[in-house]
This record gives structure tokens, sequence and C-alpha cells, in this order.
């Protein structure tokens, strides 16, 4: 078991399974075939990314260095949270970027009943350490612990 | 985060409710950077990056409608990414029910919100806002509430602006309330580069090829690039722009790239030069086994990987005035040389109204037709962005395309010999 200290962006607590990519979460490519098609597990269709291609990522520990790619990856995100397809929380190890929290903070204002905890800047380690199928519990201080 | 007045007074409810709710927005989206303060938004226009009546985008079109219903609309007019439909594209009759019955039911409905929040004109559906004969072109220095990565990295690198990648919704929001919160590529700090990237290619780098190699390497960082000139030269001419804008956007689309520099040529570099590199920038050497290398990678989505391709799409982004006629001089060049009349798969080159407008003023325009290759104002993404696709082998020399869909990447030269010669590239 290891603790990460990160950043709250959206505040919250949950306790999830961890799905991981090292490399950046392509939003768009990642969930609109899923959201668009009733695929309420959200399986990741993005092809450039074979940490997370086939996966589900609705209701995970989605741990991630950024999200990257289109300008719609925070309406997305948002409409994710609205059609409650997102996943239970986002653990960036970099700094969060402009769309991921455009995404969390549309979602966190806007759609009631929705709470996605958003931590970042959780470190290199952090992304090196979690593998997919551990459990990731996050407290709204911004501690991740990790087993 | 300080906040004059009006953004508190705002912020407060004093203009009610929901104008509360968009600068609390932005207002969060701000203090997630860091941002002290909140500048006003300078440019003529706006640009969206949602112009589909998509279903599953039901809650964007549901916080739309909330900003209609309070008066909440944009204080500038903006315009929009391309249209989803277009029925001069080739389309089955399953394609047709799929689109119009299912998938893009919402449209018209949509396309009457952006008119109330404040669309330019009926013709404003681009990707490519900035080219001369759309309008939407900000000046140097001007703060933007752009979305749409690929005219975001244009309108910072090649134009001078000041635009963060902005998400949609949170586009129309800082034109809604004026301001934008300051931050990242807005400020000269976050202007700077933190990566070199060193040209030594032996020939013209393809430009999308190009910009998917930077894009994943440097992600959401700014380069710096050196010896790109040698190929474009020095001035920012409608080739080099073209070249840009396709370079811009793969970059933005393989990684997260908002701003990039190119030494000798675009307007922070010409003044400022490596003033512009930040202190520990790391280098990446682009040569043309890399290129090689990065092609390779790319993996093949099609069913049978050597089926024959059933379409093409060319524009993505939309083309301009001077793709357009270049790419007429080639296909028919290609079509003499191997004795074909038209081209050999249906092909469709995409490009904004407004260019289409002045295209078909030129003599190109029945050259063109007679290939066999088809103009439209279509967005091939969100053509594509369908299951009935994934089964349909199209190819592009768009990265972006590529990214986002089963299309095959293949290089202009390689797309000109499948439409002429054929075979399966």
């Amino acid at each position: 078991m290891r603790e990460f200290k990160g950043r709250v962006v959206t505040p919250g607590n949950v306790t999830a399974e961890a799905v991981v990519t090292h490399g950046g979460f392509n939003t768009l490519a990642s969930l609109q075939g899923a959201l668009q098609f009733g695929d309420k597990t959200a399986t990741c269709k993005d092809q450039n990314n074979p940490d997370l291609f086939g996966k589900p990522t609705a209701g995970k520990a989605l741990c991630l260095p950024m999200t990257i790619g289109s300008t719609t990856g925070g309406l997305v995100l948002y409409c994710a949270c609205a059609m409650h397809r997102q996943p239970a929380c986002m653990l960036f190890s970099e700094h969060i970027d402009s769309l991921a929290a455009a995404g969390a903070i549309l979602a966190d204002v806007w759609v009631d009943g929705v709470t996605m905890p958003v931590i970042d800047c959780l470190g290199a380690e952090f992304l090196d350490y979690v593998k997919d199928g551990m459990t990731v519990t996050v407290k709204d201080d911004g501690v991740v612990v990790v087993e | 985060m300080i906040l004059n007045k009006e953004q508190q007074e705002i912020l407060d409810g004093a203009k009610g409710e929901t104008l509360a709710k968009v600068m609390k927005t932005l207002v969060m989206y701000g203090d997630a950077f860091g941002a002290e303060k909140m500048v006003p938004v300078t440019s003529e226009y706006n640009h969206l990056v949602t112009s589909f009546g998509l279903k599953m985008m039901t809650p964007v079109f549901e916080l739309m409608q909330q900003l209609i219903d309070a008066g909440a609309i944009s204080q500038q007019k903006f315009s929009v990414d391309p249209r989803p439909l277009d029925k001069n594209v080739p389309a089955n009759f399953l394609q047709n029910l799929v689109f119009n019955k299912f998938m893009y039911a919402t449209q018209e409905s949509y396309e009457k919100q952006l008119r109330e929040l404040g669309l330019m004109d009926e013709d404003a559906f681009t990707c490519t806002c900035y080219l001369d004969e759309v309008g939407n072109k900000p000046k140097k220095g001007d703060v933007l509430s752009w979305a749409e990565s690929s005219a975001v990295v244009y309108a910072n690198s090649v134009l001078g602006a000041r635009c963060n990648r902005n998400s949609g919704i949170m586009d129309i929001m800082g034109s809604i309330v004026g301001y934008v919160p300051y931050f990242g590529l807005l400020t000269d700090e976050g202007r700077r580069a933190t990566w070199v990237v060193k040209i030594e290619t032996e020939k013209k780098p393809e430009a999308q090829l190009l910009g998917s190699a930077i894009g994943m390497k440097v992600m959401e960082d700014v380069p710096y690039v050196y010896g790109l000139d040698k190929w474009i030269g020095n001035e920012l001419n409608e080739s080099a722009c073209t070249y840009l804008k396709d370079f811009g956007a793969a970059t933005a689309s393989n990684g997260a790239v908002g701003l990039y520099h190119i030494d000798g040529l675009t307007p922070e570099a010409v003044e400022l030069g490596d003033k512009l590199i930040a202190e520990g920038a790391r280098v990446y050497v682009i040569d043309d086994a890399e290129l090689e290398r990065v092609k390779a990678g790319y993996p093949v989505m099609w069913k049978k990987e050597n089926a024959k391709p059933k379409l093409c799409f060319m524009g993505c982004p939309h083309m301009t005035l001077e793709q357009l006629k270049s790419w007429t001089d080639r296909i028919e060049a290609g079509l003499k040389a191997s004795g074909n009349k038209k081209v050999l798969i249906p092909t469709v080159f995409t490009a904004s109204v407004a260019v289409l407008r002045e295209f078909n003023k030129t003599e190109y325009a029945e050259r063109l037709k007679a290939t066999g290759v088809i103009t439209s104002y279509i967005c091939p993404l969100m053509y594509m962005n369908n299951p009935l696709c994934k089964s349909m082998p199209v190819i592009t020399s768009s990265n972006k395309l590529r990214t986002y869909t089963t299309a095959r990447y293949y290089t202009d030269d390689e797309i000109l010999a499948a439409l002429t010669k054929g075979g399966n590239k």
C-alpha cells in the first residue's frame, strides 16, 4: 500500500478499481463511441492508446498523466457525467490540462447529483506504482491511497 | 483570483443565477491554473467547436437552452465547426437512415440554438474560420475565447493571437461574460518553448506527419522548431500558412499542442527568436527515419488490412483555396499519366462554404468536377463517427481524421497514386 498527496481540483471521497494509462488520455477518441451508442461501461475506443483500448472506464479510478486531443474533450467528459457514465475519479500525475479541467468543472457546477473527484499533481511515482485492478481510495483532502 | 467590481457582481448574482454560474465556472477554471485575474476578450468574433446535433450531446443542448432562456447569450458573434451532414457526400441507404434519423436527429434544433446564441451567419460552419474568405481572423495580440484545437493552435502560432485550449462550452462562456481567466497561453511565460525541435530531414517533411511526431513527443508543451524554414520559407505566404494549418492540426490532435514557434517564420519567433526558449528545454531531433518510425507505428483499424479503399477524404482541417487548386492540377496530371479519366476511388474534398464559393468562381471547379472528385462543406470526422464506417476502408492524408476514426493515413503522394493509378494505396 502507498499513499500519495495531490492537489484537489474537484473534491470528493471514493473507492474504485484503477485503470491506468501512461500516455495522454484522448477524451474524444476514447469516449465518443461509447457515449453515443449506449455503452454504459464507457469502454475506451482510442486505437492509439494501447494501455486502455477496449477497457471500461465508467466507475473506475482513471489514472493518467493528462488528457489530449480535440477541444471537445471537456464537453465529452461533461456529457459522460450528465449521463452517469463518468469515471469514479480522475487522478492526474501531472498538472491537470485545460480540457479535463473544463469537463470536471462544468460537471461540478452544472450537473446535479454527480460527484467525480479530480486530483492532479500526484507525481510520476504515482503513475509508476498504480496498476490496473488495484484499489484506489480518494479522500477529499487530496490524499490517494493505492493498494 | 481577484475580480473587478463588474465580475464580482456577476458572480454574486446581480445579473441572475445563470450568469452567476457562468462566472463561477470561469473562476473555477482560472483557479485550477493559478490565474490571478480575468482579462477582457478582445477579438471581434468567437469560434465554437460544437457544430453537431449529435444525440449524445443532449446534456450540452440542455445547458445551451438554459443560457438562452436566461438571456445569457454571446456578446460576440461566432463561427462554429463544420456541419456533420451533406447530401453531396456518398452515403448508402442505411447510412442516410442512421445519420438523419438517429445520430444527427437534433441538428436542426441545435442550429436554431446556435442562431439564438450568436452565430455569425448560415455559412459560418468551418474549422478554418481564420481564412480570409471566412472572415474570422483575429489580430496579433487579440485575446480569444475559442475552442477547436486546430483553430486555436493556428490562431496562437501563425496569427500571434492569445488563446488557451478551451473546451467546448467553456468557449461560449468566455464570450457571454466577455472575460477569460488569465493563464497559460495568454501569458508571456506560458508562450515560452520548453522543447527545441530540430528538423534534419533530407526532403520536405509531410506537414501532417511532422505535426504528428511533434505532438506525440511534446504533448501539451510549446515547441520551438528549427530547420523548417528551409523547406517552407521565411514568409508567411499562402503556401506556408497552408502547410502550418495542417502541421498544427496534427500537433494538436496527436498531442495537445496549443502553440508552436517556427524559427524565422511565425510572428513571435521572428520578433524574439531563441529568447522564447525556456531554460532547460528538451531537444527532439527529427530526420526522415524518425518520420518513417512514427508513420509505421499507426495502427491499422480496417477489418481487412489489404481492403480496396471505398472512400477518400481530404480536408481535415478544411482545405484552403490554394489546396483545392493545387490538388486539381495534381489529380489531372496523375490521371493523364496513368491514362485514366476519373479518380479510381470516390473522393471528397472538404472546405468551408466561403472557400468553396470562391473556388467555384474559378475554372478549376469544372476541372476538378471532371476528375470525379466531389467537394463538400462537411466535417469528415463527424461523417465517419459511426459504426457503419468501421467496416468501410477510408483513406486520408489527415492525421486528425486518422486519430479519431478508422480512416487510414497515407502521404499526399500515396493518396495521389491511389486516386489516379489505383491499388490499395
